[in-house]
């Protein structure tokens, strides 16, 4: 189909080419100064917005970190001090950056496994699988304020659903969000809940990989397992990598579950849901020291951009494209 | 495979195997079904309990009397309706900006050639790697700086700049259009604006759709902008009203349940009339169309 839509192409391309070379050339040329102009003012929105609210703003923060500026009244340079401040003279930083890690480290590779999983059950042939679709979608569009209400409520030490559930089995369930070793394993569980919204992604591209592979597999009798790592593993590698490369920049955004679900951002029980972010947050809105905020946004930024840069690199190795229509 | 027998035992043959693998199957996605769906039952059932059903234990599943009054004393504790009213407004100007102006520059990077394209295009994706805090401090004090803090500017004017995301998500539906189509609409003499307008948006109907829905719920759960650029109560959402209410009724259960089930029902009406909107954006995102 692609080479009979080529030839097609081909031909008409040359038909213009005879009809076009009697034009005078500048009209050409100003068309293609007029196609040039649409574009520019076709793509104008955006290129407006990236200069004034994404890239003037970047650089002036990068500037805002070498100062101390407070938003009023002083701004003045101060070199380094802003990030010698953050590496030694603040404990909260490393204990922020620390639970920062800890929630990424657990809650990334969970929930992408957990998604897949999900996405390979919720691809079977079954009566009822749509319902079954919604079911575990719906988490993933329930979010906010009201969803983190609701989870305080279920993880409540007594009368809480999940302690209740746990209790069944004969197991005293922890103390959740008032135990310090059990803030960030519950925040951890709230996420699981919402798997739903990473399986779509995989299951759209589940439903891609071709079914005569499997039919191949069954013929030289490949086990379910080894049809799920040979074969459906390989094919979905883009998306993997894609959901790790955003779900790590989302999972280091960490902030709102921990404002909400403690009183007003003090960071919970000694600390332990003082996220990187809340305690930029506090910094930059409760004091008002922007520099030294700004100064732990780059910082995260250079985190993130190089964990980033690290996927891509080692995304080489593993991921896949073969499989699938590519752009 | 050890049997030495020609016809294979029942629980050997295909046909049962996958009858089996099925059945394994269904029972798992039912139990999780009930893991998923139990906590969304569990906001509506303590939103109808009085306060003493909600302290007692073992915690009853099914309230004993309905107490339908909680959703009508919570909504008038605290000015929900001012909050709600905020909130649509907000929600209908970001909608229309994301719509219109994130079709507007997908139409341009899809459809009309022009220098430096790719290497626009590859920006527009990398911004998307940009943390959003990163961001935050500095956009703060530009919107301060223009005396926008305290209004709804910052919450609705850069929906109007375009989104990395939406405008990767529309682009790809746009590059399905046959540049034949958009040949021949040249030839008619329409030009670029009127056929984004007449030909390409309502071509792509579902796909605008999609990214209307996705804002849709971006703007009415956005927590963080109006916690950062609103401080007067009657100017407050849903969202940062809920937040305050906590702090009003402390742990009076009800009543946070029954505002937290209004304040998701606008979402969780949308999400089923229009579910297959959301799966359209998966399909796209993930690379099996376009």
């Amino acid at each position: 189909m692609e080479t009979a839509y080529e030839s097609t192409k081909k031909r008409k391309q040359a038909a213009q080419k005879d009809i076009a070379e009697p034009v005078k050339k500048y009209r050409i040329k100003s068309l293609r100064k007029r196609e040039e102009l649409s574009g520019f003012l076709f793509i104008s929105p955006w290129l407006i917005g990236f200069v004034a609210l994404t890239l003037g703003p970047l650089l002036f923060s990068l500037y805002v970190s070498f100062t101390n500026y407070n938003i009023t009244s002083k701004m003045d340079f101060v070199g380094t001090q802003n990030y010698h401040n953050m590496f030694f003279n603040d404990g909260l930083f490393w204990t922020s950056l620390w639970n920062t890690l800890y929630f990424v480290a657990f809650s990334v590779p969970l929930t992408t496994a957990g998604a897949i999983l999900l996405a390979v059950l919720l691809n079977q042939k079954i009566p009822g699988i749509k319902v079954f679709r919604t079911i575990y979608y719906l988490p993933a569009v329930l979010s906010g304020v009201a969803v983190y209400l609701l989870w305080m409520q279920l993880l409540s030490p007594s009368t809480g659903l999940v302690n209740t559930a746990l209790s069944w089995f004969g197991i005293r369930g922890p103390a959740w969000l008032f135990d310090p070793e059990w803030t960030k394993p519950a925040l951890i569980v709230m996420k699981m809940w919402s798997v739903g919204g990473g399986m779509l992604l995989y299951l759209a591209s589940l439903q891609g990989v071709s079914k005569a592979m499997y039919e191949a597999a069954d013929i030289d009798g490949a086990s379910a397992f080894r049809k799920f790592f040979h074969i459906t593993l390989p094919m979905i590698t883009p998306v993997i990598f894609f959901d790790i490369v955003t779900s790590l920049i989302g999972g280091f955004q960490i902030f709102q579950e921990a404002y909400v679900m403690t009183e007003n951002g003090d960071g919970g029980p000694v600390n332990s849901l003082l996220f990187y972010n809340l305690h930029m947050w506090n910094k930059a809105f409760e004091v008002f020291d922007m520099g030294y905020a700004s100064a732990m946004a780059w910082f995260l930024f250079v985190i993130v951009l190089g964990l980033t840069v690290i996927n891509l690199k080692f995304g080489k190795h593993w991921v896949h494209y073969g499989g699938g229509d590519e752009k | 495979m050890n049997t030495r027998q020609n016809t294979p035992k029942f629980y050997e043959t295909m046909s049962f195997r996958r009858k089996m693998k099925k059945s394994v199957v269904l029972l798992l996605l039912l139990l999780g079904s009930i893991v998923i769906l139990s906590p969304v039952w569990w906001m509506i059932s303590t939103s109808l309990k009085t306060p003493g059903e909600i302290a007692q234990y073992p915690p009853s599943f099914m309230p004993d009397s309905f107490q339908w009054s909680n959703y009508v004393k919570a909504w008038q504790t605290a000015p929900f309706t001012r909050w709600a009213l905020n909130t649509i407004f907000i929600t209908v100007c970001v909608v229309i900006g994301n719509v219109v102006v994130n079709s507007f520059v997908a139409y341009g990077f899809a459809k009309i050639r022009f220098r430096g394209k790719n290497l626009l295009f590859t920006l527009v994706l990398s911004t998307m790697l940009i943390p959003g805090f990163v961001m935050m401090i500095p956009q703060y004090i530009l919107f301060s700086k223009l005396h926008w803090i305290n209004t709804y500017l910052p919450l609705i004017v850069p929906a109007f700049f375009g989104n990395a995301f939406f405008i990767f998500l529309l682009r790809q539906f746009f590059k399905t259009i046959p540049d034949e189509m958009i040949e021949a609409a040249k030839i008619d003499g329409a030009n670029h604006f009127q056929i984004w307008w007449k030909l390409a948006m309502p071509l792509m109907k579902p796909a605008v759709i999609t990214v209307a829905i996705l804002s849709f719920n971006g703007a009415w759960n956005d927590f963080l902008g109006p916690l950062l650029y609103i401080n007067d109560e009657k100017l407050y959402t849903l969202q940062i009203g809920l937040q305050t209410f906590k702090g009003t009724v402390q742990t009076q259960w009800h009543y946070l349940m029954s505002a937290s089930v209004l304040v998701l029902l606008p979402v969780i009406l949308i999400f089923f009339f229009f579910q297959r909107y959301f799966i359209e954006g998966s399909n796209i995102t993930s690379g099996t169309k376009g």
